[in-house]
């Protein structure tokens, strides 16, 4: 599958717009470039001084006012098509309106991964966004609410929208359309910190039916398996509670992603590494070694602890 | 080369003095002069180019394949913020400003700067500001962590150089050393504004300054109102971090936006602070090189003041991704494309000049040459920026840092390259070699073409700036590995350019007083300076003093 | 020497360029100005976003005296100016002398209100957002007048030691410009701290 994010690939209306307008944009950039390099090569070539006269000076010339005003309004001109369009399409994109059926998601950054509730429908979750595709005829675009807990972030996910940025005490909004499920990556692209670079997002877009079943299964609670007690017991035991929140369990820090469905999500602390046994166990003894820098501590516990723990948080499916 | 050459001071190198390597060294620290200042200012700026450009190198290699260990997280981001804070403020800040000391008063016909001593006070505080920056390194863990050099990014956006995100002092060294560096900035742009205005020889009204006075006035004013709310912004966040203030401390119901539109209100004028000089030159010498006085003189002074105020209107065009209202995205992107109509009238006067002229392909001229195209595409790929719905897709993306290597390399190092060829002759009385020139510029286009050019690629596959590293599935590792090769090039351009002046001060060709057949003031004096410029005060007619001496039979002042 | 010298171009009848003293103080001053409207800004931008007290009415007198006393000394440095002018030292040494006292009135009035709110209000640079925007923003503007009575002492001094003539009339008008703009700062100051921000 090709995940390269190509903003000259959009599968959203949103995007789409915006590559419209962009290709427009080249286009006339593109022939100022032809025109004036072209004049520049030419004098360049033309004008160059030639072996037997450099004795006499050309002629000089000080300016021309005719010349003068063709050359400043040419550009006016430019400018001002330029401007009506870029109005329009501002406006297209940043004041749509939003149609009953979309779905509503709260994004919120943090140092270095993204929370993401689903205030309707009761979800919470971390760095992949689930949503479904939004049909033209029975629009159901994601409208987003990007908010931040610590720093500025910014949310970019090239195929299906443009950036829009999660600042601390500000609500800012943006929104998608999907045309296709399939898997579509973005990343935070404000500076952030340490970490900025793997604070990582993955959009996985649905067809109407995945999303619901994906929702059914997120609003389950977890069941409680006998086998992973022992590894429940360590979790509610250590400071693992303070930062996160698994429900129907005691722990519901908020400092950290919400892990009730954990094994949902097919990577670990935003892209840091896949989500496998293997690096859960290595994420909790020494998150330094998978992302450094990362403000989850490790968590000093003995092997067997771990192994319990990393049997008990595998359940969280 | 007209054989007469015209002298109004000097002679040859009658003002070295002989002295122990002491003595010497002491008079270049205690000394007030404007062309010893300006010098000085352009090695520091040298020095630093070096020392930023290996930062660069650091960076670049450890962005040459998908998820390397070169370096660790912290010590990318140490690379990333002293890089651009270095080459904006202890780089590109000093050479022009150094440039505009030593020209200004040549050109305009004084014997000194309107302020000597403040003068000498300007470059001493920027000098310590940067040492200051540097000494950033020693702190903290030790270098092998870069120490606490700051890591916030060079325009250090709140809350993360906030206490509470940002601790130690890493963002302390930052701050302080911008606001020590600033105050020096002002003093020295007080000074030109002064000099311009109030020193001038007889005979030069404002219509009568060469471009390049006009364009260092320009670039002083603006440095003037923009660089004082940076040190506004500065001592707030000094406040902030020292006092417990709450400026920009979210907590408390402070905004971190307001620290962006005071950073950009001076960040977006800065850049043009720094091309205006770049235009000065590009002034001076593309005139010269094609044998014909500029054409458009109002016009070009006119562009550059509306440059100046329409600088002022844009900063927020840094910012569209905010979440600005759509007027104030519309109104930004309006002014900012705007911006584009008197930058273009100067291109085309540059053309105009050229046009009919007889060009000739010496070490300087090639630079401007290569810096119009270059600077064309940079200023292109400016508009796609200011188009708001693609800077949505462009912002903080590779395509914006492409964008401004593309300018700031492509356009205003370029430059500077070309003034130094041009007046290195003036300033040491020595030809720098056009063998050496020659490979110098051809190692540095390639290399920079293969650098920028390629970077604009992954910036469109969607990879944002300020990353350490990056995942192997995005189609990224090409692109970056180009972009990484292209900086031998440029390095092994850099240094040939050092030994260039090694070799030309210890063995140059001597270069006379006029070694281009140039037509302002400075030309006139012998080859370095006399420390007093000029022995008996010229007297001006026209913008080219020196072209009416060499051609009485036409001078320029009968059509001016 | 081979060159030729340089042709003695008759010189315009009046050559005469704007001093440099002014114009150095006037860039100044613009500099200066850039810096306060920053704070300005600041201050109004966050008037009312407080999200704990105290807010400005209930803390804040109005300071009329030692504004008038600050406004006031503008006139006299402006007379004491003028006296030197006319060659008059001793109307110049009591004119200043006023200014100087003027200013520490002012500097006096505002010692006295922060050390009203920081030790009976309790109000701090630390307490919210207009604590930070109004120690700064009153405090940058003291912070000048300091600088401005340090330059007003030291021509004191000399004028004490019979060191000022009338060929300084000059300089110290340079400085009086300084002075005016460090009055008007505080119109706007006061303005926007004590007249729209209560
Ligand atoms: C020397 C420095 C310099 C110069 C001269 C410029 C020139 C311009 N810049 Fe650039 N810019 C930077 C340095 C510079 N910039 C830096 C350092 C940053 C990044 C800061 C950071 O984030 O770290 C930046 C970022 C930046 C952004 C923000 C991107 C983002 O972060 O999202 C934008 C957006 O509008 C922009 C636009 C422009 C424009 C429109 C011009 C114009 O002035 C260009 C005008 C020139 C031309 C247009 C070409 C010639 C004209 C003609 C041939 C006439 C015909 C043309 C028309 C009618 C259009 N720049
Ligand atoms: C004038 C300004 C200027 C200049 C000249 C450069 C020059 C270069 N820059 Fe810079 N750059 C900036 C201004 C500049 N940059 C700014 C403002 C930023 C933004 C920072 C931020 O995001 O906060 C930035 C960011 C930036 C990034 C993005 C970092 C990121 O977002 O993560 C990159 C990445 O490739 C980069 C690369 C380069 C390279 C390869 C060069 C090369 O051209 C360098 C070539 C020079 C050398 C290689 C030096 C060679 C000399 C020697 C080796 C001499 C040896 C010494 C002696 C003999 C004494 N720069
Ligand atoms: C001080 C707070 C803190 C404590 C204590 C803590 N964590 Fe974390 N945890 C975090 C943070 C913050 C992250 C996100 C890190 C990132 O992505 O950069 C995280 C991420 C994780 C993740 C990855 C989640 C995902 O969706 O990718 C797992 C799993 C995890 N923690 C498990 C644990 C366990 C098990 C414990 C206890 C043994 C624990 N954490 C203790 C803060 C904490
Ligand atoms: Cu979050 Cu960058
Ligand atoms: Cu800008």
């Amino acid at each position: 599958m090709n995940l390269v994010p190509n903003i000259f690939a959009p599968v959203s209306g949103h995007a789409r717009a915006l590559y419209t307008y962009s290709m427009l944009v080249l286009g006339i950039t593109g022939a100022i470039f032809v025109v004036v390099a072209s004049l520049l090569a030419y004098a360049v070539v033309r004008f160059r001084e030639r072996p037997g006269d450099e004795r006499v000076e050309p002629p000089q010339i000080y300016g021309s006012d005719q010349v003068e005003i063709a050359w400043t309004v040419i550009p006016v001109l430019i400018v001002i098509v330029l401007a009506l369009v870029t109005t329009r399409t501002i406006h297209a994109v940043q004041d749509a309106p939003k149609p009953p059926g979309a779905i509503e998601v709260t994004a919120i950054g943090r140092q270095w991964w993204w929370e993401l509730r689903y205030p309707d429908l009761g979800i919470v979750t971390a760095n992949e966004l689930h949503i479904p595709v939004s049909d033209p005829r029975n629009p159901t675009p994601t409208y987003l609410t990007l908010l931040s807990a610590d720093v500025a972030h910014s949310f970019w996910v090239p195929r299906l929208a443009g950036k829009t940025d999660l600042i601390p005490n500000r609500v800012n909004h943006t929104w998608m359309d999907p045309e296709q499920p399939g898997l579509y990556l973005g990343q935070c692209s404000e500076y952030c910190g340490t970490q900025h670079a793997k604070m990582l997002l993955r959009v996985y877009v649905h067809t109407r039916e995945d999303f619901a079943k994906w929702v059914a299964t997120q609003k389950e609670a977890p069941v409680a398996e006998p086998k992973a007690a022992a590894g429940r017991h360590v979790f509610e035991t250590t400071a693992c509670l303070n930062c996160h929140a698994v429900q129907g369990t005691v722990g519901n820090g908020r400092f950290g992603p919400d892990l009730t469905h954990l094994m949902s999500r097919e990577t670990l602390a935003s892209g840091a590494a896949l989500n496998t046994p293997e690096n859960l166990r290595t994420w909790i003894r020494a998150p330094e070694r998978l992302k450094p820098g990362s403000l989850m501590p490790a968590m000093q516990l003995e092997d067997r602890e771990l192994d319990d723990l990393v049997a008990y948080l595998v359940t969280l499916r | 080369m007209t054989s007469d050459s015209l002298t109004l001071g000097g002679a040859g190198a009658a003002d070295a003095r002989d002295g122990t390597f002491l003595e010497t060294l002491h008079d270049w620290v205690v000394t007030v002069d404007h062309k010893r200042l300006g010098l000085l200012y352009i090695v520091y700026g040298i020095v630093f180019l070096a020392v930023g450009g290996l930062e660069a190198t650091i960076m670049r290699v450890q962005l040459a394949a998908a998820n390397l260990h070169v370096v660790s997280p912290q010590v990318f981001n140490r690379m990333m913020t002293m890089h651009g804070t270095t080459m904006v403020f202890l780089v590109g800040v000093p050479i022009l400003f150094g440039f505009g000391n030593y020209l200004v008063p040549l050109m305009v016909g004084a014997r000194d700067m309107a302020f000597p001593r403040l003068n000498a006070l300007g470059f001493w505080l920027t000098a310590f500001g940067g040492f200051l920056l540097y000494f950033s390194f020693l702190g903290g863990d030790g270098l092998y962590g870069a120490g606490s050099a700051p890591d916030v990014g060079w325009f250090a956006y709140a809350p993360l150089t906030s206490t509470a995100f940002s601790k130690g002092h890493s963002t302390d060294y930052w701050t302080l050393a911008i606001l020590l560096g600033g105050f020096g900035t002002i003093g020295t742009a007080i000074n030109i504004i002064t000099t311009v205005l109030c020193l001038r020889c007889p005979g030069m009204t404002l219509g009568k300054m060469p471009l390049a006075v006009w364009m260092f006035f320009t670039m002083s004013a603006m440095t003037l109102v923009v660089m004082t709310p940076l040190s506004a912004a500065q001592i707030m966040l000094c406040i902030d971090r020292y006092l417990g203030g709450h400026f920009f401390d979210t907590q408390a119901g402070g905004s971190a936006v307001i620290w962006q539109h005071f950073f950009w209100m001076f960040g977006h004028p800065e850049v043009y602070v720094l091309i205006i000089p770049g235009f000065a030159f590009a002034s001076e010498i593309i005139p010269v090189f094609s044998r014909k006085a500029i054409f458009g003189y109002p016009a070009m002074v006119a562009a550059t003041t509306g440059i100046g105020f329409l600088s002022m209107g844009v900063w927020a065009h840094h910012m569209f991704t905010v979440g600005m209202s759509s007027h104030a995205n519309t109104f930004f992107a309006l002014i900012t494309m705007a911006v584009g109509i008197p930058t273009g009238i100067k291109i085309f006067n540059w053309l105009g000049t050229m046009w009919g002229g007889k060009i000739r392909f010496a070490t300087p001229m090639m630079f401007c040459l290569g810096f119009l195209f270059q600077f064309l595409i940079a200023g292109l790929t400016g508009i796609m920026l200011a188009a708001v719905p693609f800077d949505w897709q462009l912002s903080d993306s590779y395509f914006v840092v492409a964008h401004f290597h593309y300018v700031l390399l492509g356009g205003l190092l370029m430059t500077i390259f070309a003034a130094m060829y041009y007046w290195f002759p003036k300033a040491t009385g020595k030809m720098l070699s056009q063998t050496l020139g020659r490979w110098h510029f051809w190692l540095f286009v390639i290399g920079f073409h293969l650098t920028f050019d390629t970077m604009h690629i992954p910036g469109i596959l969607g990879m944002p700036r300020r990353i350490y590293t990056y995942e192997a599935d995005r189609g990224w590792d090409v692109f970056n590995l180009i972009c990484t090769v292209g900086v031998a090039f440029q390095a092994l351009a850099i240094v040939l350019f050092l030994w260039n002046v090694v070799r030309s001060l210890l063995w140059g060709k001597d270069a006379g007083n006029d070694p281009w057949d140039a037509w302002t003031l400075e030309w006139a004096v012998s080859s370095p300076p006399p420390h007093y410029n000029f022995a008996l005060l010229p007297v001006v007619r026209s913008r080219r003093p020196l072209w009416d001496f060499k051609h009485p039979e036409d001078p320029d002042w009968l059509y001016e | 020497m081979s060159a030729r010298t340089a042709p003695i171009l008759p010189a315009p009848a009046s050559w005469r360029l704007p001093d440099r003293g002014i114009v150095g103080m006037v860039s100044l001053i613009v500099a200066e100005t850039a810096i306060f409207t920053i704070f300005v800004v600041a201050y109004l931008y966050y008037l009312g976003k407080n999200l704990s007290g105290p807010e400005p009415r209930q803390v804040l007198e109005v300071p009329v005296f030692i504004s008038i006393c600050l406004w006031a000394s503008s006139a006299t440095v402006e007379l004491a100016v003028r006296a030197l002018r006319r060659g008059s030292t001793r109307p110049f040494g009591l004119w200043w002398l006023a200014t100087i006292v003027l200013a520490a009135v002012f500097l006096g009035g505002t010692a006295r209100e922060w050390y009203h709110l920081i030790y009976v209000e309790g109000f701090t640079i630390r307490t919210n957002l207009f604590g930070t925007t109004f120690y700064s923003l009153v405090g940058l503007h003291a912070f000048h007048v300091m600088v401005g009575l340090v330059g007003l002492a030291l021509v004191q001094a000399f004028a004490f030691l019979g060191r000022v003539g009338p060929e300084h009339a000059h300089r110290t008008h340079v400085l009086g410009l300084y002075w005016h703009f460090v009055d008007a700062v505080w119109v706007v100051v006061f303005t926007v701290v004590y007249v729209i921000g209560r």
